[in-house]
């Protein structure tokens, strides 16, 4: 039952109101044109999975190499590009457009992105350390972690031990983000609270593995007809103008 | 505009709220929604509006200041909140800043804020 994520761009965040007054604070997703660019087969690779692709680039810009692996696709060159494990039934055909209705509101999915990075960090951002006291004596090292450890034995300080280091900038996985909203003609979704990342940066959004699915999404995915394909592309070119 | 703003700009249109022109110094009454168990009622909240945040943004918000029993009192509105009933411009003040934060440490004869006995309604663009 495994189905295929999606590669989205994080826009930003607003909020919805209610009509019973309760406002929602959303964090607004978008797919790129989002298309199959490759399927892994059990036959040929030894697992099952499709690789999508999303965004665009420019084709002067893309390596040789990858022209190629896109020109065997068929589809334009894309920004991103990412691999999802899928059940072999839940294959889909190279070159399908996968829209936002591949989410059902009120579901719930795993988003991971590459968090914001924070730079060489001090501990007590980092890892919420008290740091020492104001006054008493102390000087120069209010925001340092203090001891790290015994005395001749161990006569070491332990792996693992929380230091000041670099922070952020790792990729993270929010998990169990309820779908608030799906808009498929401009391929938005917004989702409940906040997603790892800055603006403008890539993430995956998958089906959440802690929740059941619901019973009625599509499989498997939630495709664009080739109809509905036209006035998608010219929103998406006056989001790019703007 | 980005899609952002965009998506914000339908969300005011859609939500259909008539917002009366108010700024900072004026004396506003506030009908917000309270629901009660099972019933709802429209509670009333008169005070001068002593800040406007957010601009034209579906977040805005502002700040109504009102004294209570002698105890001052302040509330902040999300500007197009559902439960905001109604926005009711009592009187027009004339001030001569956007944020009347001062207020808070003035009571009585000195907190008073002058009518705005000129005010002209922005033209219909």
């Amino acid at each position: 039952m495994l189905r295929s994520g999606v590669i989205a761009k994080k826009l930003g965040m607003t909020r919805l109101f209610l009509e019973d007054g309760r406002q929602v604070p959303v964090t607004v997703l978008q797919l790129d044109n989002l298309q199959v660019v490759a399927q892994r087969t059990a036959e040929r690779d030894g697992y099952t999975a499709v690789q999508l692709g999303a965004g665009t680039a420019k084709a002067k810009r893309t390596t040789a190499a990858l022209r190629g692996h896109f020109a065997k696709a068929n589809v334009a060159p894309k920004r991103k590009i990412a691999e999802f494990r899928v059940s072999p039934e839940n294959l889909i055909e190279v070159g399908a457009e996968i829209s936002a209705e591949h989410y059902a509101e009120g579901q719930f999915v795993d988003i991971a992105g590459t968090s914001i990075g924070k730079g060489f960090a001090g501990v007590m951002k980092r890892h919420n350390f008290g740091g020492l006291r104001a006054s008493h004596g102390v000087s120069v090292s209010h925001r340092s972690h203090g001891s790290t450890g015994q005395c001749q034995d161990p006569g070491k300080v332990f792996k693992g031990k929380k230091m000041a280091g670099h922070m952020g900038a790792v990729r993270v996985t929010t998990q169990n983000i309820q779908v608030v909203k799906t808009d498929a003609d401009r391929g938005l979704i917004m989702v409940k609270g906040s997603v790892p990342g800055s603006k403008g940066g890539w993430v995956t959004i998958k089906d959440a593995v802690k929740k059941p699915l619901p019973k009625d999404l599509p499989l498997p995915a939630g495709l664009k007809s080739a109809v509905s394909a036209a006035p998608v592309e010219e929103v998406a070119a006056e989001g790019g103008e703007a | 505009m980005n899609l952002i703003a965009q998506i914000e700009a339908e969300q005011i249109a859609a939500l259909g709220k008539i917002i009366p022109d108010f700024k900072a110094g004026d004396t506003v009454r506030v009908g917000y929604k309270v629901t009660e168990g099972t019933r709802s009622r429209v509670q009333n909240y008169e005070g001068v509006c002593i800040a406007r945040n957010g601009g034209g943004t579906i977040g805005a918000s502002f700040t109504v200041r009102k004294i209570s029993f002698g105890e001052g009192v302040e509330r902040v509105f999300p500007l197009y909140s559902t439960n905001i009933d109604s926005i009711e411009v009592v009187r027009r003040g004339r001030v001569r800043r956007a944020k009347l934060y001062y207020l808070r440490d003035r009571r009585g004869k000195s907190a008073r804020i002058a009518e705005d006995t000129n005010y002209k309604p922005k033209a219909e663009a």
